[in-house]
């Protein structure tokens, strides 16, 4: 899935701006309901957030058990509706699902790489009455933006961008950003500005999944997250008013965990391909889940009383140094999904958190990273790709 | 401060990709955009129905509000509201 950072920017809370929504703790509602369409995709890059084992899942919702989800989530309130996946393109229903979610009232959002798009369809969505496409770059040349996608892609997804604004709409760019394509910064820019782009979102990978795999090969390192953020602030005060630019910083490299999914069952709804329930994407991979699907239990029962949806809601669950921390109604602690994979715990605060008594394991991994750089190409480690082959290959082997 | 964008004879529309829409579960107008939302107060809320119901002048709109409010004087309100919504993106000047 190429959406992968962009997705996980939708994260309230992981950026400000555009991805930010008012969160109200009085009302607990799915504002956000991000339907992972699909797992199937063309692209096969090495940081999609989807599980490892996606091959395994098989059946995916029907036309009509996603558009009674869209239905129940919208009369709980949810404005926001991220149609991903995958790449939400391969599903042949597509127009349906558009047309049926903007009569319902949501704010429909487009999440695709553009591969399997064309000019008729991008005006075909405009006609059912979608939103905002979000198209997404693995880099700024096609050289590398291909080696990343593990396709041919990148003259395409510009000739999908040009689409996208010819109709009307506000163009907005993702790229994720990691080791491999992180010096291009100022190229990425440029390349959005000769796109007229009105939003850019340079995210950054974040490492659940395939990315958590590949997370020695795509770590950026210090000196080139430096160099990188500079020139993206350079850009964001020369586009003032034209282009908004949002700059995401690796959490590796901060201080502070981020308020993963504006706190845990709060504002966002993850339904995956085949059902699932989920507070945020990742957490299909913590133990100890019930995983309750919509094909058993209404949205409503899932989202007020399932023990997944009220595992890590307020503060009662929390351990030290959260639990006695003044910052802890600011960032809940961090991610559950990241403290689980990194200290087996997922009640554990998130170690990107200098207070985390397990920080040290974001500067191991750093170092650990900087070391697969150091290497020579024949002794790195090879990126593993996203497809079906690897998933059912790993799969099996855990 | 930066020029006003906004006078008499300008003529404010929404944002590209703007939404405005009035949500029951939120009891309030709303601007939807790309992965965000504004709550609205009740009067950005009204100034923000005019614009959006159709095209026409500041100093059409303010004598449509006017009108609506028993001759409110509002003007400077108006176009205070309309810089602040500006300098925050929701709406441009045509």
């Amino acid at each position: 899935m190429t959406t992968a950072g962009s997705e996980q920017n939708k994260a309230p809370g992981s950026t400000g701006g555009a991805t930010g929504m008012s969160a109200n703790n009085d009302i607990r509602q799915p504002l956000w309901l991000l339907a992972e369409l699909t797992y199937a995709c063309p692209l096969q890059c090495p940081y999609c957030s989807n599980p490892m084992d996606y091959a395994n899942f098989k059946k995916e919702l029907t036309t009509a058990e996603w558009l009674d989800v869209f239905r129940q989530a919208r009369a709980m309130g949810a404005t926001q509706l991220g149609l991903s996946g995958g790449e939400p393109l391969t599903r042949p229903d597509l127009v349906e699902l558009i047309t049926e979610a903007r009569k319902m009232g949501f704010y429909t959002n487009l999440i695709t790489s553009g591969v399997g798009m064309d000019a008729d369809k991008v005006a075909e969505f405009k006609e059912a009455g979608l939103d905002h496409i979000q198209v997404s770059f693995q880099a700024s040349s096609e050289d590398l933006n291909d080696l990343i996608a593990g396709t041919d892609a990148f003259k395409h997804k510009i000739a999908m961008a040009k689409a996208v604004k010819a109709n009307g709409y506000p163009m907005v760019l993702c790229f994720v950003t990691h080791r491999q394509n992180i010096d291009q910064m100022e190229d990425i820019l440029e390349l959005a500005i000769s796109l007229e782009a009105d939003y850019l979102e340079l995210a950054t990978t974040q490492y659940y999944g395939w990315a958590m795999h590949n997370r020695d090969q795509l770590l950026p390192m210090k000196e080139q997250l430096v160099k990188a953020e500079a020139i993206a602030h350079r850009y964001q005060e020369e586009q003032q008013g034209k282009m908004k630019i949002y700059y995401v910083v690796p959490d590796y490299y901060e201080e502070r965990p981020k308020a993963c999914m504006n706190g845990w069952g709060n504002v966002f709804l993850t339904i995956t391909p085949d059902g699932v329930a989920l507070p945020c994407h990742a957490a299909r991979e913590l133990p100890g889940m019930e995983l309750p699907n919509i094909r058993d239990v209404s949205v409503k029962e899932i989202w007020e009383d399932s023990n997944d949806f009220n595992r890590f809601r307020g503060y009662e669950w929390m351990k030290e140094p959260c639990r006695s921390c003044d910052e802890k109604e600011k960032d809940f602690g961090g991610c559950r999904c990241q403290a689980y994979m990194l200290t087996g715990d997922p009640a554990s605060a998130d170690p990107v958190c200098s207070k985390s008594f397990d920080h040290h394991l974001i500067e191991e991994a750093l170092k650990r990273g900087r070391l697969e750089a150091e290497k020579t190409v024949s002794e790195a480690k090879p990126l593993v790709f996203r497809n079906p082959k690897n998933s059912k290959k790993l799969s099996a082997s855990e | 401060m930066s020029d006003p964008v906004f006078n008499a004879s300008s003529v404010p529309l929404l944002a590209l990709g703007y939404r405005f829409q009035w949500e029951p579960m939120q009891d309030c107008n709303v601007l939807l955009y790309p992965e965000g939302m504004v709550k609205l107060n009740p009067a950005a809320g009204e100034i923000l129905k005019h614009i959006d119901a159709h095209k026409q002048t500041v100093a059409e709109l303010i004598a449509e509000l006017k009108a609506a409010f028993n001759g409110a004087d509002l003007d400077n309100d108006v176009y205070k509201f309309l810089e602040e919504a500006h300098d925050n993106g929701w709406i441009r000047a045509e």
